[in-house]
């Protein structure tokens, strides 16, 4: 490069840094600089703190002058092209590296009760984040209150083993089909809506069940939510401290453990998260699944070639929620509490932006963010608050660097002799 | 006298308080091109979009080999022999060439294996690139596998919205010739709309006129041609 053309890029990239640290001045001033404080006294005063708003503008300059001079020239320069061939290609070996990690967790030493929980928590969300792909990733079908879903099935399981004292096992294809009824209840009325209007309505209908379940306090206890759910069994063999007779310990002549219990449900998740990944993976080779995809490439199209689009939308809403009952099922068992509070719209939100960072449509990409998300969550739990920052920041970088998401690439299901990838920088960018 | 394929009879039909056709007759015989051609916003798109069921007539009939399918769902109309090469060409963009055909022949309960050595003697190209995502093709290409994925469920009757549109005089040329050779080898029923009149004329058997809603001419396509009012309105003069 010509000294000049490094001067002027220099200095483009100066001018642009000095806007955005301007901009965050302008934020900056109020949010931080200004503060309402309770005097000694009682009486409010105005605390100013210049020199953290300083700081943050000079941390914004620089960051942004880094950005302009490095990351977006490589940007340009092909590099994503490469690094996506070279990840889709360790994506197929990936995979399967990470399921056999995962088989293997609760036997590798040094992995306690606290490290399967998190495996539990980050497997329960790989399987919501699946389950959302069906509809976000395949059919496109922007749906922001998926968290109505996980609620359904939480509760149904709570509520027939509370009244009917139904198990587990009869309780979670129970759980699955009212889901399921109840994503078809909720496609009726936006069969005719895309985009943003979609959005707007699903994240609506979340809310609604939310608010519904925290105002029926007959049925649902209200804010003081559902105890005392019963815990799982192993197929009729309860995990009892006691050991007593008919007891899973018992049973396997083995001594009582808590992990037991644990260990059982960790293999229970992760058997429903790859039946999910197993159904999509499947249901995308069939005519369905890529009526979904032809759907969310073209609705007009779709109609014009005799698909039925009322039946390929209501079978996307009834599989993703089905996934979702399933998991809220999982979820009531190993919490043996749940109330409202647990399916807010920040668990959408954060299922969402898995499937969205993984890459939609992508299996392996959604694993991997769903590991980096919850996992990486709890890693920094010692940086405390700002822990929000370090997340906020790293999802801005992933979404900079790969604006696709981790696994942009789209495998076609069609293929007549060897099966060739579709590259990521063909692949359109999300779009809602 | 030849069969009827397609009669529309006294259609009318609009977007809300639009009245966008307002009583139109034509018919198709079987084995014919029959082309109609139009300004912008005429209604010529509705026209098509209107035999299809979207939007639903609001009088008057269409009538498919005798049957009266005015009041059907669309996606059955579309699985009963008709078949659509929509405006914009409107492929799958991310979807394979392949998929974007296996995606016609999937709803119509055609069998993929069958159709596509069909298509793919008539534009070889699509051949060649199936292994490519859609939305890379070029506009000529993008447009064969259009028409190519309407073909995938073996239509009866194939209706084309603007073939041309956005298209180098060559390339618009040779999908005619396409077209052409579709209606001669297997007696395909094609009702073409066109802005470019001068080659939909000359391609078709017989043509419609249609302004602001309503048929004002018909005749063979030679006749059409040849008229005055014709060569002023839609050739420009200098063809």
């Amino acid at each position: 490069m010509t000294p000049s053309g490094l001067a002027a890029r220099v200095r483009s990239a100066l001018v642009d840094a000095g806007k955005a640290a301007l901009v965050a001045f302008g934020l900056f001033i109020l949010m931080v600089g200004l503060r309402t404080d309770v005097a000694p006294a009682g009486e409010l005063f105005l605390r100013t703190r210049w020199a953290e708003v300083g700081m943050l503008c000079a941390l914004v300059f620089g960051l942004r002058l880094a950005t302009a001079l490095w990351v977006r020239p490589r940007l340009s320069e092909g590099n994503t092209q490469r690094s996506a061939a070279l990840l889709s290609q360790a994506g197929l070996m990936f995979g399967p590296a990470l399921l056999a990690v995962a088989l293997i967790l609760p036997f590798v030493p040094g992995i306690g009760r606290y490290e399967l929980d998190l495996g539990i928590l980050v497997l329960t969300y790989i399987m919501l984040g699946w389950g959302l792909n069906i509809v976000v990733g395949l059919a496109g079908l922007l749906d922001l209150g998926y968290v109505a879903f996980y609620a359904v099935g939480a509760y149904s399981y709570a509520l027939l083993a509370q009244f009917f004292g139904l198990s587990f096992w009869i309780c979670l294809p129970l759980a699955g089909i009212l889901a399921a009824f109840w994503g078809v209840l909720l496609g009726f009325p936006v069969l005719r809506l895309r985009g943003d209007y979609l959005a707007i309505v699903t994240l609506a209908f979340g809310e609604i069940i939310r608010i519904v379940l925290l105002n029926w306090v007959e049925l649902t206890g209200g804010p003081n939510g559902i105890s005392g759910i019963p815990r799982p069994t192993f197929f009729g063999l309860p995990f009892s401290m006691g050991g007593g007779p008919g007891s899973f310990a018992h049973f396997f002549g083995i001594e009582p453990s808590p992990s037991h219990r644990v260990i059982f449900l960790y293999y229970l998740i992760l058997g429903l998260a790859l039946l999910t990944n197993w159904v999509a993976v499947r249901i995308r080779r069939q005519p369905i699944g890529r009526a979904w995809e032809a759907l969310r490439e073209d609705e007009v199209a779709c109609r014009a070639l005799g698909i039925d689009i009322t039946n390929t939308k209501l079978t996307a809403f009834a599989l993703g929620a089905m996934f979702a009952g399933f998991a809220g099922a999982f979820f009531a068992t190993r919490q043996a509490f749940i109330s409202p509070e647990s399916f807010t719209f920040i668990e959408s939100a954060i299922i969402l932006a898995i499937v969205v960072l993984g890459g939609l449509g992508s299996q392996v990409g959604i694993a991997v963010a769903a590991i980096v998300m919850i996992g990486g969550f709890e890693l920094f739990r010692d940086l405390d608050e700002y822990r929000m920052l370090v997340f906020g920041g790293a999802m801005v970088a992933i979404m900079v660097l790969r604006p696709r998401g981790l696994v942009g690439s789209r495998a076609p299901s069609v293929v007549l002799g060897g099966r060739k990838r579709i590259d990521a920088s063909l692949v359109g960018e999300g779009r809602g | 006298m030849a069969q009827t394929m397609l009669e529309v009879d006294n259609l009318a039909t609009g977007y809300g308080a639009v009245q966008a056709l307002k009583g139109v007759s034509l018919h198709v015989d079987k084995g014919e091109i029959v082309t109609l051609i139009g300004a912008n916003g005429a209604g010529k798109s509705t026209l098509l979009m209107s035999i299809c069921g979207e939007p639903r007539a609001r009088a008057g009939r269409v009538l498919l080999d005798g049957e009266d399918i005015t009041a059907r769902p669309t996606h059955e109309i579309m699985r009963g022999g008709v078949a659509q090469s929509p405006e914009g060409r409107r492929i799958f963009p991310r979807m394979s060439v392949l998929e974007n055909l296996v995606m016609g022949a999937q709803a119509a309960g055609q069998d993929p294996a069958t159709q596509l050595p069909r298509v793919y003697d008539l534009f070889p190209r699509l051949k060649e690139r199936q292994a490519q995502r859609g939305g890379t093709l070029s506009g000529g290409e993008q447009q064969m596998l259009a028409i190519g994925r309407a073909l995938m469920s073996r239509p009866r009757l194939l209706l084309l919205d603007e073939p041309s549109l956005g298209l180098a005089p060559l390339i618009s040329r040779q999908i005619f010739a396409a077209i052409r050779a579709l209606n001669e080898s297997e007696g395909l029923t094609v009702l073409l709309v066109e802005q470019n009149a001068n080659q939909a004329l000359r391609l078709a058997h017989r043509g419609y006129v249609l302004v602001t809603g309503r048929i004002t001419m018909s005749g063979s396509g030679a006749e059409l041609l040849a008229r005055p009012e014709i060569r002023d309105a839609y050739l420009g003069g200098s063809h």
